[in-house]
């Protein structure tokens, strides 16, 4: 197939492209995500490309658009709606936990959600408190859900692509830090394009990367380190500065998670620090280090270290000081090791 | 200058309430046949008269009258009759079955049989309501949907639809147009709403036909549900049942004081209709009107119905509490059953003997029914779905942790 450089932006829309040319009953939603193609240019052209009646313009509201998605869904509709910010999904809290979640539930398999929600998510970018929260955790504690997160153009597609043709509801957060290239942290050095990156390269067509699956993206020999989205480029910066041979775990799906993958590894390196951008307390994380503590007890050498966002709203003008940067994912990786 | 008084809030509050009779002039009944019929592709702001005013057919003698009469055959009226007869004797069953532990819980409909009954004949299959917990007259209505099987979902036991895992009166019934109840008010109104923009998506004919309560259009999924069926014309059937009571509150605490709900559609632009809930007829033309509008593109219909909650909000609930006992008597629009077999009887279709006789093959269905039941067991008896089964369907197809946790149970 051929493959040719896009940015995030361009391979969430080539997978929303391509599924909207395979399924007709792919359709596209959410404020000003039709003519003008969405505030991050994420559907740009695909109005023009497939007609008002597949990608179209929503009123400003949260709660209607995942509930018109859920009854499109009913129908037999596969709608793939976007909240422009994760950190306005509130609105949309009843429809998500207690409709779509539950649906196929409640209905002994009457009826299913088989709807994708699309949410920009994370900081580093002075978003202030409304327009940097990672709010996954909020989302892994529901029963009945998926939550993604990918942290390169290759994966972004792929797994975009595997959640819209899931059945299940699924949450897809995208890293909007990542949008346009990695993100390592060291926000005074300029930013590389994904056009200068390998992960940049993207085939044109249909692929998938499958759900529930994590990714080595850096193998080690040190020291596990599990995260996702933004923190993976930022742990692999740390690792390197540090010179501590971590094994980094991009885990992509964050719940339902491939535990495999992680209980491996950590059995292997017998250390692990897990690095999330989200609130430090009741964050994903938690669920992490419980996981390790209780699949890999007798092989740890050392506490598992949590690196997370202070458990403060997300600030505008302390921005640096606030984001889990190298510096403080490597003083963690340091501890595990004992130094 | 004047000193400024004191602000006051205000708080509304019902006429009657235990021991006081309750002063029902508030609603604005308008004589049957008063208020004029509209062509179908009216144009939406043009309906705000109606609003204030009330659709109804049956006069007080049982004579239909005026433009909502509709031209329809005495066997329809008859199946509607039998179908409101249906719904309350199924209610009374369950209701005992409740009280001798056999279910755990259960939700009448009594004196808002019609609403469900008429309403069905408009539509036609395929077409699919988002109910509330209180439309089973839409379920017991249809002749496919066996009886004894809802009575399996309200005992949770082996034969129960739902595997055991929903609370009594949430059923779902997608083969007979009946989307899947939720405990969360509101929520399906804005899916109603999603459904009809699917169907219009897909160049379909089926329309879909929303669901609420007085209370709950307080909810913000009742505006966004306006909205979207507004914005984007919405093949779809927005119905408030208004029946003055939610649990203990009263309609004018949802911001029914004053105004009507009716209005609320013509506020956002669509086409609004205020019905008298226990006119049979009335609901039937009402209805039809709607589902006229929406299946020829012409967009989405709101309609108020006014009818009262006769019973119990449910069976946890103890009305006296904080309304009049004798309120249902003195609601001006009486008792839908009542009603229509008046006027049965009045156009030589109907007779009390036949009434008699209808109501004992009834009470012997739902006997049966229940008998039928009961033989995959009750609530008392602990005959239930088995407990690996609430690991399924939480996915498509159940991921590692929950294989795990089912092995972890045992079972």
């Amino acid at each position: 197939m051929n493959t040719v450089p896009m940015t995030m932006i361009q391979a969430l829309r080539s997978a929303m492209d391509v599924m909207m040319e395979r399924d007709p009953d792919v359709v596209v939603f959410g404020q000003d995500v039709g003519y003008f193609g969405g505030v991050f240019r994420v559907t740009e052209g695909l109005q023009a490309k497939y007609g008002k009646s597949r990608c179209f313009d929503a009123p400003i509201s949260e709660g209607g658009i995942v509930g018109c998605a859920v009854g499109m869904g009913a129908y037999g509709l596969r709608p793939v709606v976007e909240i422009q910010f994760a950190d306005y999904f509130y609105p949309a809290s009843d429809q998500i936990v207690s409709e779509a979640a539950r649906l196929r539930y409640r209905s002994a398999g009457d009826f299913t959600a088989p709807i994708t929600i699309r949410m920009p998510c994370g900081g580093g970018i002075y978003g202030g408190q409304t327009h940097s929260q990672s709010p996954e955790a909020l989302f892994t504690h529901v029963c009945g859900i998926r939550t993604v997160m990918p942290s390169n153009p290759y994966d972004a597609k792929g797994l975009l692509i595997s959640s819209i043709e899931n059945n299940d509801p699924v949450i897809f957060l995208e890293p909007k830090r990542l949008y346009n290239g990695p993100f390592d942290g060291h926000h005074d050095r300029p930013v590389v394009p994904w056009s200068k990156h390998e992960m940049g390269n993207v085939p044109e067509g249909y692929y998938t990367v499958p759900l529930e699956s994590a990714k080595v993206f850096k193998p080690g020999k040190d020291v596990t380190v599990i995260t996702y989205g933004t923190m993976v480029w930022v742990t692999e910066c740390a690792a390197r500065e540090t010179g501590i041979d971590a094994e980094i775990i991009d885990l992509r799906s964050i719940w339902p998670l491939d535990l495999e993958t992680i209980v491996e590894s950590v059995k292997k390196t017998r250390r692990c620090v897990v690095v999330h951008e989200a609130t430090r307390t009741s964050g994903f994380g938690a669920e992490l280090l419980s996981l390790v503590q209780e699949n890999c007890f007798y092989h740890l050498e050392a506490p598992i270290e949590r690196v997370a966002g202070y458990d403060t709203p997300y600030p505008h003008a302390q921005e640096w000081a606030y984001f889990p940067g190298p510096e403080r994912v490597g003083a963690a990786l340091k501890r595990a090791m004992g130094d | 200058m004047n000193q400024p008084q004191a602000l006051r809030l205000h708080v509304p509050e019902p006429t009657g309430r235990p021991g006081c009779e309750t002063d029902f002039s508030y609603l604005h009944v308008s004589p049957a046949g008063a208020v004029r019929r509209p062509p179908v592709d009216t144009v939406p702001q043009e309906t705000s008269d109606l609003t204030f005013q009330l659709i109804r057919v049956l006069d007080h003698d049982g004579a239909a009258v005026g433009p909502w009469a509709p031209q329809v055959d005495a066997a329809i009226l008859r199946k509607g009759l039998r179908a409101m007869l249906k719904t309350r004797t199924f209610d009374a069953r369950m209701l005992i079955a409740q009280r001798q532990k056999k279910l755990s819980f259960y939700m009448q409909s009594l004196g808002e049989e019609a609403i469900g009954s008429a309403h069905a004949l408009a539509l036609v299959d395929g077409d699919m309501c988002f109910p509330t917990y209180r439309q089973q007259s839409l379920l017991l209505s249809r002749d496919d949907v066996p009886m004894w099987e809802l009575m399996c979902q309200l005992m949770s036991n082996e034969r129960d639809p739902m595997k055991g895992r929903q609370l009594p009166v949430m059923y779902s019934y997608k083969r007979a147009g009946f989307f899947s109840i939720s405990g969360n008010l509101a929520t399906q109104y804005i899916q109603a709403v999603g459904w009809a923009m699917a169907s219009a998506i897909k160049g379909d004919t089926k329309i879909a036909s929303a669901w609420i309560g007085d209370g709950a259009t307080a909810e913000a999924d009742f505006h966004t549900a306006l909205t979207f069926a507004h914005v984007y014309r919405a093949p779809v059937i927005l119905n408030v049942v208004n029946n003055q009571w939610a649990i203990s509150t009263f309609q004018a605490i949802a911001g029914g004081e004053s105004t009507t709900f009716a209005a609320r559609g013509v506020g956002s632009g669509i086409a609004s209709l205020r019905v008298d809930g226990n006119d049979f007829l009335a609901v039937y033309a009402a209805s039809q009107w709607a589902a006229e509008r929406a299946r020829s593109n012409l967009g989405p219909t709101l309609i108020e119905w006014v009818t009262y909650r006769a019973g119990p909000h449910s069976t946890s609930d103890d009305p006296t509490k904080y309304r009049p006992a004798d309120d249902w008597a003195r609601f001006p629009l009486g008792d839908p059953i009542a009603r229509l077999k008046q006027h049965l009887v009045r156009i030589g279709e109907w007779s009390d003997a036949q009434h008699q006789q209808v109501q004992k093959e009834l009470e012997a269905e739902v006997a049966a029914a229940q008998k039928e039941a009961e033989r995959y067991g009750t609530l008392l008896d602990h005959r239930m779905p088995s407990a690996a089964g609430i690991f399924e369907d939480v996915y498509e197809t159940m991921p590692a942790h929950l294989r795990r946790q089912r092995q972890e149970m045992g079972v």
